[in-house]
């Protein structure tokens, strides 16, 4: 697998580090509660198809990445700063 | 049906006629006291267990695929109770001890064959934390044996004991560990639960789960609907697709792990042996192929195939360790779906629905859990109760943060394991 990063263009799967699932961009509110700290924190939607995550470019520009992408056929769809979707 | 040596032997002078199909092909009733949602190991064992030990056979397992099609017929069939943590070590002690008695129970031959699992030390540090280990092994009433370098090159005489960078300062020999033929396993416990009643549908894959007044009644499948009075989800790597369509968010992410089996050899590896270092582990079949594999690709993955960097990781580990196995061909790999948990241990526990029980979170280790893992659920089910060696897996362990098993101990989050 090849991800393109925004800065850096097409690069190897080894220069990028996997956090997880773009549902961690969601952080609650401070006093949201244990309930929803619990879902944030631990629980995934964990889908069969079109999903959302979070990498990091650890060996290239070190920028936060949101990457669409099928995680039944690994085809990507987009790829976009965590930044940008975040602002 | 039973098998013996003499059944095989007159079967071989009959020409192999006698042999009939060894479980049903039943259409669904409409209702049973238990379903279970996944006909994998764990799946068949709970069943088997449920109606071996409680009486209860108005059992059906349902199953998209085929019986031995997932994971239990997919994976490098090591089996151990070399854990550390409480919680985990009564756990896969208990579940030991059944396999070493599967044999006899099942009347079906599953191969287990306690060889010797080695888990090698590459550093003063790390031959401290083995001895912990070990320490924590017996105390549970298991074996374990701390091998000085010499030791080791008794039973591994091939490795590279002076690798530039990891030489082998010993290993921690958990004599009981082995492997077992891992496709008999789910045979053995289909057949064990086929004979006692229990209903096994196959290519019967759940639409949906029926629940009203925060109660389960049954289920929706591509067979019709089935109610029930209690529905147990052992769905493995697609747990989250099951728990969603009760309305849940579970704490599993799924991930690919890659195991690789080479041509058949000769006899050359007599243990199962592991190298931390590099995150490798290999045995010997007894049809001769190397069966090895290593770490997971490290992200979410439903594509039952991995990438070229991990197989390249692994071979590297394999050339690193045992540089004699450099001309052994690799025939083929595969990459199962791991149902990841936070903690990287398993749950076995109800859930706010009634009548709704989940079992999950295996990681890459849920082959040698089989045994245990169907003891323990179906008591859960039968009789509302935790059973003792599997008491700790509980759901409300990361929303508490009280009883978490962190057995590697890099911490409680997704991509740490």
């Amino acid at each position: 697998m090849r991800l393109t990063c925004p800065h850096c263009g097409e690069r190897d799967r080894r220069e990028f580090y996997y956090a997880g699932s773009a549902e961690q961009l969601q952080r609650p509110a401070r006093d949201a509660g244990e309930g929803a700290w619990n879902d944030y924190l631990h629980n995934r939607d964990n889908p069969a198809g079109d999903t959302r995550d979070l990498w990091y470019h650890e060996s290239g520009c070190g920028a936060w990445l949101v990457v669409s992408r099928n995680t039944v056929t690994h085809a990507i769809a987009s790829i976009e700063l965590a930044a940008e979707v975040k602002r | 049906m039973g098998y013996s040596g003499l059944r095989v032997f007159a079967e071989g002078l009959t020409g192999n006629k006698g042999w009939r199909p060894v479980w049903r092909d039943p259409t669904p009733k409409a209702e049973y006291d238990v379903i279970i949602i996944g006909g994998g190991g764990h799946g068949l064992s709970t069943a088997y267990y449920l109606a071996k030990n409680h009486g209860i056979t108005n059992v059906a397992v349902l199953e998209k695929g085929y019986i031995g099609g997932g994971n239990v017929g997919r994976n490098t069939t090591i089996v151990r109770a070399n854990y550390f943590l409480p919680g985990n070590s009564e756990f896969y002690s208990h579940s030991l001890k059944l396999w070493e008695k599967l044999e006899t129970d099942l009347n079906y031959n599953v191969m287990h064959s306690q060889r010797g699992l080695i888990n090698l030390f590459h550093s003063d540090g790390q031959r401290d934390a083995f001895a912990r280990r070990g320490n924590a092994m017996i105390n549970q009433g298991d074996d374990a044996v701390l091998l000085d370098r010499e030791g080791v090159r008794q039973y591994l005489p091939y490795l590279d004991f002076d690798n530039i960078r990891f030489p082998v300062y010993g290993g921690l020999l958990h004599p009981r560990g082995g492997t077992a033929r891992h496709d008999a396993v789910a045979w053995g416990y289909a057949r064990g639960a086929d004979r006692r009643g229990v209903d096994l549908i196959q290519n019967c894959e759940v639409t949906g789960i029926d629940i009203e007044n925060g109660k389960v009644r049954g289920v929706q499948t591509t067979r019709g609907p089935i109610r029930a009075k209690k529905v147990a989800m052992v769905a493995a790597g697609r747990s989250g697709q099951v728990a969603a369509m009760a309305g849940m968010r579970i704490p599993v992410e799924s991930h690919i792990l890659q195991a690789f089996v080479t041509e058949g050899l000769k006899p050359v590896i007599d243990h199962v042996v592991s190298f931390g270092m590099g995150h490798f582990y290999i045995s010997q079949s007894d049809k001769g192929g190397l069966v090895f594999g290593g770490d997971l690709d490290f992200y979410s993955s439903y594509a039952a195939r991995g990438n070229l960097p991990m197989a390249e990781h692994v071979m590297e580990a394999a050339m690193t360790l045992m540089p004699m196995i450099g001309k052994a061909r690799v025939l083929r790999s595969w990459g199962g779906i791991m149902d990841m948990s936070p903690d990287g241990s398993p749950i076995i526990d109800k859930t706010d629905i009634e009548g709704l029980l989940l079992n999950c979170g295996w990681n890459y280790g849920g082959f040698k859990a089989v045994p245990g893992s169907g003891f323990s659920f179906a008591h859960l089910i039968a009789t509302g109760n935790h059973h003792e060696p599997a008491a700790r897996f509980r759901l409300d362990r990361f929303r508490t943060g009280r009883g978490i098993m962190d057995e590697e101990g890099t911490g409680s989050q997704h991509n740490l394991h």
